[in-house]
């Protein structure tokens, strides 16, 4: 266990002296703070609270930016080693490589959510100090949906990262695996829903291709109840979906889980 | 026995890299693997940390397989040309080793040892390559290995800090490490490697003391003197030596020098019979 924090202890004192944690911090609040001061300006005749609308605003802005912001961080974290000419001094120390995997990922998690908290934390603060602190549990909610996507995204980043050679692939496929899940995947499935014309899609079925998806996964999970629903037009879907928080939150923690062991494996396997 | 090869085997695209090669390194012994770039001495090295894998035959390391991590706690290794990440000093960096290998952060006697400590608060960014060769070999030394892998530790040194680096080579040796360097120039290792095993395409060539070596190449040594004020140049064996001096003091030469076949001429006669 002590190296695999030792190498998470070194991944975030790289984040922090090379400004990683900085900007990031600074982009997360910057944007949440411009939701929060947009969105919680047409209060008193809503019956919603400014909170809930922040968190509509707020969630549909992380499904780009946290999955975009973690594939930064973790695409290059073996590739980066390897082309600086470091990863074979630190492979000869007794350590496994799946406990490098696991420092590494570790390391970037933490670094991730101070962003998103403490970026997201300043919008909330704003908020509370004119509208009170009404609907802070699904803020709450929001926020920890937000790290937990971007871990997915980092065990992915991750993986790329230890399949490839290079940090310039490891970005092309990361900029790939974006596309994907950001936007391609929902083109697809919204196609697929046409092309079907009306006739209903076996319910199982649309909650697998959800499922299948963590951004969409994560929408469901931070829209798909309470008054951000309404807000949103996510409670349709999550009505008609037998998908519940928890299995919601069980197929993220999947989405991290199997990519990072994935990568374990395929780093063990390698000559290098 | 601190390391062993058994019949390894290595090749990477249908290339051989290392062919065929066995020895062993007793403990407390300093031995050089010599060849030129490309003979297999970094593929070997990389055998030996359970970076990569034999494509057959054994591999053992202090009485272990190299891919455990637990076998690996009593080496030090020092890469060719070693980096660091250019943002944290080199206090920092040592600290951060120092904890991978399980031992207290605090280094300062290591970075003394190595004379880095004036330099310890500055980051490794504005090192220069001997400054950073200190900060690999430091890290090397960390908690005192049984074995010490050095892939061309002198390549790039200026002649007071490779003097240094046998220095410390040799204190280290007195101590029971085995030390295991890779070098292409033979020469500079007069003195200090107790044991050379001479590589070309990953083949063995040659394997004994420099002593052997010479022995074993049977090259001539090369006498000259004036006698009479005429140049000779003569080229004599090991058993011709003292007979010819004799002779030639006899006829009252002068400026008599006596060249022993430098380690090049050696290494260069190997790899000529190699290839031939």
């Amino acid at each position: 266990m002590r190296p695999v924090l030792t190498i998470a202890r070194r991944e975030l004192a790289e984040g922090i002296r090379n400004r990683w944690v900085v900007s990031t911090t600074v982009v997360m609040a910057a944007l949440a703070s411009a939701i929060a001061a947009l969105g919680s300006a047409p209060t008193g005749s809503t019956a919603t609270a400014a909170l809930d609308v922040v968190v509509v605003g707020l969630a549909s802005l992380t499904i780009f930016l946290v999955p975009l912001i973690a594939l930064l961080i973790s695409h290059d974290a073996i590739t980066r080693e390897a082309e600086r000419g470091t990863l074979l001094l630190l492979l000869s120390h007794p350590l496994s490589r799946p406990q490098v995997v696991a420092g590494k990922y570790l390391g970037q998690v933490v670094i991730l959510l101070l962003a998103t908290v403490v970026g997201f934390g300043v919008a909330a603060v704003f908020v509370v100090l004119r509208n009170g602190v009404e609907g802070w549990q699904a803020f709450a909610v929001m926020t920890a949906a937000s790290v937990l996507l971007g871990a997915v995204f980092l065990a992915l980043g991750m993986l790329t990262s230890v399949s490839v050679q290079e940090s310039s692939t490891a970005a092309g496929i990361a900029i790939g695996l974006w596309l994907l899940f950001v936007a391609l995947y929902d083109m697809g499935l919204l196609a697929v829903l046409v092309a079907q014309g009306g006739h209903a899609v076996p319910g199982w079925v649309m909650d697998l291709a959800l499922a299948l998806n963590p951004t969409d996964a994560y929408r469901l999970m931070t829209l798909g109840e309470g008054a951000s629903a309404m807000l949103s037009g996510m409670g349709g879907v999550y009505d008609n979906s037998t998908l519940t928080p928890g299995l919601l939150t069980g197929a993220l923690v999947l989405w991290c889980a199997v990519p990072l062991a994935a990568a374990m494996i395929v780093f063990s396997r390698r000559n290098l | 026995m601190t390391l062993l090869l058994e019949a390894v085997c290595k090749s990477y695209g249908g290339h051989a890299v290392v062919q065929d090669l066995s020895y062993a390194l007793e403990p407390g012994t300093v031995v050089a693997l010599v060849g030129h770039n490309g003979a297999g001495k970094t593929t070997q090295i990389k055998m030996m940390l359970g970076l990569t894998r034999p494509d057959s035959g054994r591999i053992e390391v202090l009485g272990g397989d190299p891919r455990r991590p637990e076998t690996r706690r009593h080496l030090g290794y020092l890469p060719e040309s070693v980096q660091f990440h250019p943002g944290f000093t080199g206090r920092e960096t040592l600290a951060f080793h120092a904890r991978l290998k399980g031992l207290p952060e605090a280094q300062d006697a290591l970075l003394d040892r190595v004379g880095l400590i004036e330099a310890a608060g500055r980051a490794v960014r504005g090192y220069s390559k001997g400054m950073r060769q200190r900060l690999g070999l430091a890290q090397a030394l960390l908690g005192a290995p049984r074995l010490l892998l050095l892939d061309e530790p002198t390549s790039g040194l200026d002649p007071a800090l490779r003097r240094e680096l046998y220095g410390l080579v040799a204190d280290l040796a007195a101590q029971g490490t085995t030390v295991l360097m890779s070098s292409h120039a033979l020469t500079e290792l007069d003195g200090h490697a107790e044991r050379v095993i001479v590589l070309n395409r990953g083949r063995k060539i040659a394997d004994g003391t420099l002593a052997e070596l010479r022995r074993l190449a049977g090259l001539p040594a090369r006498l000259t003197a004036r006698v009479g004020g005429v140049l000779r140049r003569i080229a004599v064996n090991e058993a011709e030596k003292a007979p010819t001096l004799r002779a030639l003091l006899a006829e009252g030469a002068e400026g008599i020098t006596l060249e022993d076949p430098s380690l090049d001429d050696i290494y260069a006669h190997f790899l000529r019979r190699e290839a031939a």
